[in-house]
């Protein structure tokens, strides 16, 4: 896919440290932040939040026929983790394909996630590992 | 708003198609439907067509204009639209035609879908097709798109009592109703073992749940429904044209394992049309894999959620059951040129409400649905035709 430096850039507090947002109003946590609130709408008053990252999976894959950028990686654990503030995310778990459970506790890592050909762009982000 | 009728249609045969372009695919399935429906190019008012990726998969865009320029309508300047939203663009580009005529604005329209997917290595192809999720937020972390499919079977398979045979039961059926179809792009029988025995892509998702990477074209032609009668003997009548959106990504959705799209897509094409599953003959959903085509048959309504695996173990949406879906083959057997899907399915209930579906024929089909998803669920096009 091959990413812009500013388009990777921009996402860092993001992608590195988990920074989201929350509406300050009803209280709801989002990430990746929203810079509006859909319940609220023109109401609501958002501003930034920092997520623990603790969380528990909800659904899970291996993914064993990647993209190019990750077929160096494959198999690898996939899943959906919901957030002990709410949001719901898509990510990478740090464990073996047989370990993984639905309701298995998570925690933040930060990993390489993709490089753009050998000599390319590497780009790190958030992984997840488990907890206990 | 007026009735609105389709008066012909054409689609090349669907496979790894290395003799045709991009270019001749559309022209071949465009000068098909025109024939069909006795037509001449000056007599097309519009011209809209499906495409999801030209520009990741032959490095082109301006689609519209194209099509209409090799079709030889160039001299004729008709307006050519290119309508998008990954999987469901064909969907789409039939109810803009749709809208197009019942508005009143424009009275013989041709509504295409196209996809040449096979000029690019399979890693570059399942790239582009990621772009059908959240290139940010599930693409970049390395989710595919079997394995948000798979994220779905996962989830559906914890909460409801499907079992693996059931799942594979799907890609049976639809290898039948394939084997019967002169367009499909895999005409051969499979097994259960065939399936669970294939090499898996995303746990718990095999090779063999997994639609195939397809060339293909097809086009329909629309008409008023009172102007129908001049080209046509058999017009088939829009019932419904309904349309819904969702989040992009699947894991803010409501509930993982059912697209509420879907539902709301099909509840209104109900609703428009008066009609209810009972009166439905024939069904195409989007089996883009095996576990969609569960969860499409009960988001539509024909039984409650998690019944569909036993459904379909037990036959009721086999070519002689309660509610045929997929006669076509589906994605998985026919064949999924992204854009041109949602088009072939229409052709299809075409054929088999004008009796023409040969060794696949629902025996007395008069109303038949259509069902094209984009993505993982965010867009969903549901369509209703009848005799
Ligand atoms: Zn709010």
């Amino acid at each position: 896919m091959a990413m812009s430096v500013a388009r990777f850039w921009r996402k860092i507090p993001q992608r590195y440290n988990l920074v989201g947002t929350t509406c300050t109003r009803c209280g709801q946590c989002f990430f990746p932040p929203r810079s509006f609130c859909p319940d609220c709408r023109r109401a609501g008053n958002i501003v930034d939040y920092r997520f623990s990252g603790k969380g528990t999976v909800v659904t899970h894959t291996v993914i064993r026929t990647a993209s190019e950028q990750f077929e160096q990686m494959t198999p690898y654990v996939l899943a959906i983790v919901k957030l002990d503030e709410g949001p719901r995310i898509t990510a990478q778990l740090v464990c073996a394909p047989d370990e993984v459970r639905i309701g298995m506790r998570v925690r933040p890592v930060f990993r390489k996630i993709a490089a753009d050909g050998k000599s390319g762009v590497i780009y790190y982000g958030t992984k997840y590992a488990p907890a206990e | 708003m007026r009735d609105v009728a389709v008066i012909g249609t054409g689609c090349t045969t669907f496979g790894e198609k290395w003799n045709s372009s991009f270019r001749n695919l559309f022209v071949e399935a465009g000068i098909l439907a025109l024939e069909d429906a006795g037509v001449a190019g000056e007599q097309i008012d519009g011209l809209y067509v499906g495409n999801m990726s030209a520009g990741r998969f032959v490095e082109q865009e301006h689609i519209g204009a194209l099509i209409a320029d090799y079709a030889g309508l160039a001299s004729h300047h008709i307006p050519a639209t290119r309508v998008e939203a990954a999987c469901a663009s064909g969907g789409l580009s039939f109810r803009q035609a749709v809208i197009a005529v019942a508005s009143g604005m424009e009275d013989i329209v041709v509504a295409a879908g196209v996809e040449k997917m096979t000029d690019v290595a399979s890693g570059a192809s399942v790239d582009a097709l990621a772009g059908a999720a959240d290139r940010e937020w599930e693409g970049f972390v390395g989710a595919t798109f079997p394995g948000l499919y798979a994220m779905i079977a996962t989830d559906y398979m914890n909460r409801y009592p499907l079992t693996r045979e059931q799942l594979a039961q799907v890609a049976v059926k639809n290898h039948y109703n394939g084997a019967r179809n002169p367009i499909a792009q895999f005409r051969q029988e499979i097994s259960i073992d065939t399936v669970i025995k294939s090499s898996l892509v995303a746990d718990p998702l095999r090779l063999f749940d997994c639609s195939p990477i397809t060339d293909g074209a097809a086009a329909v032609v629309l008409a008023p429904l009172e102007r129908a009668r001049e080209f046509t003997d058999t017009p088939i009548k829009v019932l419904a044209s309904a349309q819904a959106s969702d989040t992009i990504t699947l894991h803010d959705r409501r509930d993982i394992s059912t697209l509420d799209a879907t539902v709301a897509a099909g509840r209104r094409a109900f609703a428009a049309s008066g009609l209810s599953t009972t009166d439905i003959d024939l069904v195409e959903v989007h089996d883009c894999f095996t576990i969609a085509e569960i969860c499409a048959i009960e988001d539509l309504g024909f039984c409650r959620k998690g019944e569909a695996g036993r459904m379909t173990w037990e036959g009721a949406t086999a070519l002689n059951g309660d509610i045929p879906v997929n006669t076509s083959g589906g994605l998985k057997a026919c064949g999924h040129p992204v854009g041109a899907t949602g088009i072939k399915q229409v052709f299809e209930v075409v054929q088999q409400l004008r009796g023409e579906a040969g060794k696949r024929q629902v025996e007395g089909a008069e109303i038949g649905m259509t069902h094209n998803v984009g993505g993982t669920g965010a867009t969903v096009a549901v369509h209703i035709l009848g005799v």
